[in-house]
C-alpha cells in the first residue's frame, strides 16, 4: 500500500477477522449461545436497544459524565499544574500529597462518593474528576519544569511582564505535552466511568451492563461493551486531531 | 550608548553533582570551581569585541554575566556606568543554541522586542524591514523548524536587532553553520555592525572570525582564566589575510597561543 493512502483497510481486516474468530469460537466451542452468544445474536440485540431508545440514554448519560468530570479536572488541574511547575517551595509542598493520592486508585473512593453525594450524576462525576485530576497535573507540572530554560532568558531580555510569560512562553510550550496527557487521561477517564456506573448510578453504560447480567442478557452485555469500546475509539480520534492543531505541530517535527 | 566596563569580575560555580535551580547561591561544602579570574575589561561604544578562549574557560559564563543572567561572584560590571542588575531590553543575546520561541513564526517573533509600539501599521512596517534586512522576506510566516539552520540565525538576528538595543551579545552565532553560510553571516554581521555602529561582543572558536570582524580581540587563558590577549585592531575592511602582513603575524600568534601549531 502506499505510505500516502488513508490506511483505512488494514484496520477494518482486523476487525474482520476478529468477528470472524469469535464467530468460530462460539460455534465450536461447545457453549451455550446463553452464557457466549454469536456475533449475529449480539447484532439483532443491538438492534432492539437502539430501536427502544435504551442504548442512546445510556450512551448520553456515560458520555455526559465523562465529559462533565474531565473538563473539570482540566480547568481545575492546568492551572494548578502550571502553579506547581513555576513555583519551586509550592510543589515541595503539594507533590507529597498529590503522589499520595494518585495510586489510590479511584474506585476505592467509591464508598466514600456515594456517601458523600449520594446516589446520581454527582459521585460518578467525582470519580471521574478524581480519575483525571492527578495525571493532568502530574503532566502539566513536568511539562512546565521541562521548559528549555533559554526561552525564560528570551523572556526576560525582552522585557516580558509575568503575564507574557505565562501567554507566551509557558502556556504555547506545553501546549503539546498537554494534549498528549488529555489524550491519554480521557481514556482513564472512559474506563473509570463504566467502572463507577456499576455502582453509584441507575444509568449509563456501566449500569446497562451490570443490569443486563442480572437479567442474564450476555447479548446486551456485549453490546454495551462494544458501544464502549466504540465510543473509547472516538474519544481516542478526537484527541489525536487536536494533536494536529498548528499550536502542537512545532514539537513533533524533529529539531 | 553602550559602554560595557568589567571590573576584577571573578565568577564560581558550586560543584556538586545535584544542581537546584532555586538556591545556587548556596554552596553547602565550599566546594567550588573558579571560571573567571578578576577580568577587567573594557568595551568602548561602537565596538565589536571578539573573544576567544579554549573551550570551558567562561566564555558563555562572561557574557552571561553581561547580559545579567548570572551574577558575578565578586566584582564590579557597568553598563554605560549603570550597575547592571538583571536583563534588559538594552543588550540583546543571540543564543549559542537557537533562542527562537518554536511556536512562533518568524514575523511572530521579530515582532517580540516591538510589543511597545501600539501603531499597528507603523509596527509592521518596522517588523517587515528587519525581516527583509536579513532576506528571510517570503517566509515572514514559517516557523523556525521550517528553516534551514542559518535562516534561524538570520531571524534570531533581525530579531534582535528590531529591539534597537544598544548592544548585541552573540555567544558563537556561526557555529553549526557550513562553510558557505558561514562566511555570508560574517559578512552581513560586520556590514551590519558598520551601518548601524552598535556595541557588539561576540564569542566564536574561530580565530580568523575574530581577526575579521572584530575591532578588538580578547584571548582568554585556560580556567580560572584571566586575559592573555586585548588587542585593537585598526584594520580597514575587507580585511585580507594575504594582503596584510601584519594581520597575518597576529594570526599566527593567535594559533600559537591556543595552542595549534597553525602549518599542519
Ligand atoms: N551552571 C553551572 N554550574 C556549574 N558549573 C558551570 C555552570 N555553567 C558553567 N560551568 C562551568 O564553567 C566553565 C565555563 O563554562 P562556559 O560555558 O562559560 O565555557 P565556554 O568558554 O563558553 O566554553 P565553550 O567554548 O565550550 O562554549 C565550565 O568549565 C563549566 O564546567
Ligand atoms: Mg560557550
Amino acid at each position: 500500500m502506499m505510505p500516502c493512502a488513508k490506511p483505512i483497510l488494514t484496520p477494518l481486516l482486523s476487525f474482520i477477522i476478529c468477528i470472524l474468530l469469535w464467530e468460530l469460537t462460539v460455534r465450536y466451542s461447545g457453549w451455550d449461545k446463553n452464557i457466549f452468544p454469536d456475533p449475529l445474536t449480539v447484532l439483532i440485540s443491538m438492534g432492539e436497544l437502539i430501536r427502544s431508545g435504551c442504548l442512546l440514554k445510556h450512551t448520553v448519560a456515560s458520555l455526559f459524565r465523562v465529559t462533565a468530570g474531565f473538563y473539570l479536572a482540566a480547568i481545575l488541574g492546568i492551572p494548578l499544574g502550571i502553579f506547581l511547575g513555576r513555583n519551586y517551595t509550592a510543589a515541595l509542598f503539594f507533590n507529597p500529597i498529590i503522589n499520595f493520592l494518585r495510586p489510590i486508585s479511584p474506585l476505592a473512593w467509591i464508598p466514600l462518593a456515594m456517601l458523600w453525594f449520594g446516589i446520581g450524576d454527582q459521585p460518578a462525576i467525582f470519580l471521574i474528576f478524581l480519575s483525571s485530576f492527578f495525571p493532568i497535573v502530574v503532566a502539566t507540572t513536568v511539562a512546565v519544569q521541562s521548559i528549555n530554560p533559554t526561552y525564560f532568558y528570551v523572556a526576560a531580555n525582552f522585557d516580558f511582564n509575568k503575564y507574557e510569560v505565562l501567554s507566551k512562553i509557558v502556556i504555547p510550550a506545553i501546549i503539546p505535552s498537554i494534549v498528549t496527557s488529555l489524550r491519554l487521561t480521557v481514556t482513564i477517564a472512559w474506563i473509570v466511568v463504566v467502572a463507577a456506573e456499576m455502582i453509584a448510578v441507575q444509568s449509563g453504560l456501566g449500569y446497562l451492563i451490570l443490569d443486563s447480567r442480572n437479567g442474564l442478557r450476555m447479548d446486551y452485555v456485549m453490546d454495551a461493551m462494544i458501544v464502549i469500546g466504540l465510543i473509547g475509539l472516538f474519544l481516542d480520534y478526537i484527541m489525536r486531531r487536536l494533536s494536529n492543531i498548528e499550536s502542537t505541530v512545532w514539537a513533533t517535527v524533529e529539531r | 550608548m553602550g559602554n560595557i566596563l568589567v571590573k576584577q569580575i571573578s565568577k564560581e560555580f558550586c560543584n556538586r553533582r545535584h544542581v537546584n535551580r532555586d538556591n545556587d547561591h548556596l554552596c553547602p561544602h565550599g566546594d567550588v570551581i573558579p571560571v573567571l579570574n578578576k577580568i577587567d575589561l573594557e568595551i568602548k561604544e561602537g565596538e565589536m569585541a571578539c573573544l576567544l578562549g579554549p573551550s570551558g574557560c567562561g566564555k558563555s559564563t562572561l557574557l552571561r554575566i553581561i547580559a545579567g543572567f548570572d551574577k558575578q561572584t565578586s566584582g564590579s560590571l557597568t553598563i554605560n556606568g549603570k550597575a547592571v542588575d538583571g536583563p534588559s531590553s538594552n543588550n540583546i543575546f543571540v543564543f549559542q543554541h537557537s533562542g527562537l520561541l518554536p511556536w512562533m513564526t518568524v514575523w511572530q517573533n521579530v515582532e517580540l522586542g516591538l510589543r511597545h509600539i501600539k501603531n499597528p501599521e507603523g509596527k509592521n512596517h518596522v517588523i517587515l524591514e528587519y525581516i527583509q534586512m536579513v532576506e528571510l522576506d517570503g517566509f515572514e510566516h514559517h516557523y523556525p523548524y521550517q528553516l534551514s539552520g542559518g535562516m534561524q540565525r538570520r531571524a534570531e538576528l533581525a530579531r534582535a536587532l528590531a529591539v534597537n538595543p544598544d548592544i548585541l551579545i552573540m555567544d558563537e552565532p556561526f557555529s553549526g553553520l557550513d562553510f558557505l553560510t558561514h562566511m555570508k553571516m560574517r559578512e552581513e554581521v560586520v556590514n551590519m555592525h558598520q551601518f548601524l555602529e552598535k556595541t557588539i561582543l561576540m564569542v566564536t572558536h574561530d580565530i580568523d572570525d575574530a581577526l575579521i570582524m572584530g575591532d578588538r580581540v580578547v584571548v582568554f587563558s585556560n580556567r580560572p582564566s584571566e586575559i592573555k590577549v586585548n588587542r585593537r585592531l585598526d584594520f580597514s575592511h575587507p580585511r585580507i589575510f594575504e594582503k596584510n602582513p601584519e594581520l597575518q603575524d597576529i594570526r599566527d600568534e593567535l594559533f600559537l597561543m591556543l595552542g595549534v601549531s597553525y602549518g599542519v
